[in-house]
């Protein structure tokens, strides 16, 4: 599963492609953690507008990434969730601990 | 209830099977013309089905999975997963949300997805035989849209 990272200073965005499973999602997990730890961004943004399937795992990723950004101060950002995904996402409690926002709400946010 | 269609595979516990599974599982049931969401709710749920497993049932080895989907009466999907991996000790604590024995990276929700996402699921487990894993699924359908 592909992923684009675009990082600064002050936020780091990765834009997932595909689909995140188990198999897919260790890749995924130390593209993401590197660019943090060499950037040590106050945000991650992990971007779902190009995310076709999510199991379980998906949500081991989000959690996993929390704990990464966390230590550093940042904070986490999971952007442009299907409704099936941004459902698991709330069967799981993230909201608690992660910013979660649907697809249309953050295209019209992304345009400021 | 009576079987109308029916298919079996035997996959190796191979993180790369996992999309193979998921989604000839849901090419089968494409013939009562599901919708996109009940597409998902398949793929979803075979999905942790299988990634149990690859990291549960068979943790140091390749194992065989066993796969099998039927078209039951009443556009209903029963899908079996079987494994001849270790067993689960504690079914009822395996299917608690948030419960892993394996921390860091998964999240625990394998079951809570599969209950979820599906109508019914039986869980049957020996220590050391194996687990197999059944559910239920109705159909509406795009015609019910």
């Amino acid at each position: 599963m592909p992923v684009r990272i675009i990082s600064t200073q002050q936020r780091v965005t990765a834009f997932l492609e595909g689909e995140i499973d188990h198999h897919t999602a260790a890749a995924l997990r130390m593209e993401i953690d590197d660019a943090v730890q060499r950037n040590k961004p106050k945000t991650l943004k992990l971007d779902f507008a190009d995310v076709t399937f999510m199991d379980s795992s998906g949500i081991g990723l989000v959690m996993g990434r929390f704990r990464t950004v966390q230590p550093l101060g940042g904070r986490l950002v999971v952007s442009n969730l299907s409704p099936q995904v941004y459902k698991i996402m709330q069967l799981a409690g993230l909201e608690k601990i992660v910013t979660l926002s649907k697809r249309e709400e953050v295209n019209n946010a992304e345009i400021k | 209830m009576q079987k109308l269609n029916e298919f079996r595979m035997v996959i190796d516990s191979k993180s790369v099977n996992e999309s193979f599974a998921r989604t000839t599982v849901a090419t089968f049931v494409s013939q009562l013309d599901p919708t996109l969401d009940e597409i998902s709710d398949i793929k979803m749920a075979v999905s942790e089905a299988v990634t149990n497993c690859i990291v549960h049932a068979y943790p140091e080895r390749v194992g065989k999975i066993y796969i099998t989907a039927a078209i039951l009466e009443n556009s209903t999907v029963k899908i079996v997963v079987r494994d001849k991996g270790c067993g689960i000790i504690d079914i009822k604590q395996a299917m608690e949300p948030l419960f892993t024995t394996l921390g860091g990276e998964r999240a625990g929700l394998g079951f809570a997805v599969m209950e979820s996402f599906t109508d019914k699921i039986t869980v049957r487990s020996k220590p050391e035989k194996g687990t197999t894993v059944t559910m239920y699924k109705r159909i509406n359908g795009r015609a019910a849209l």
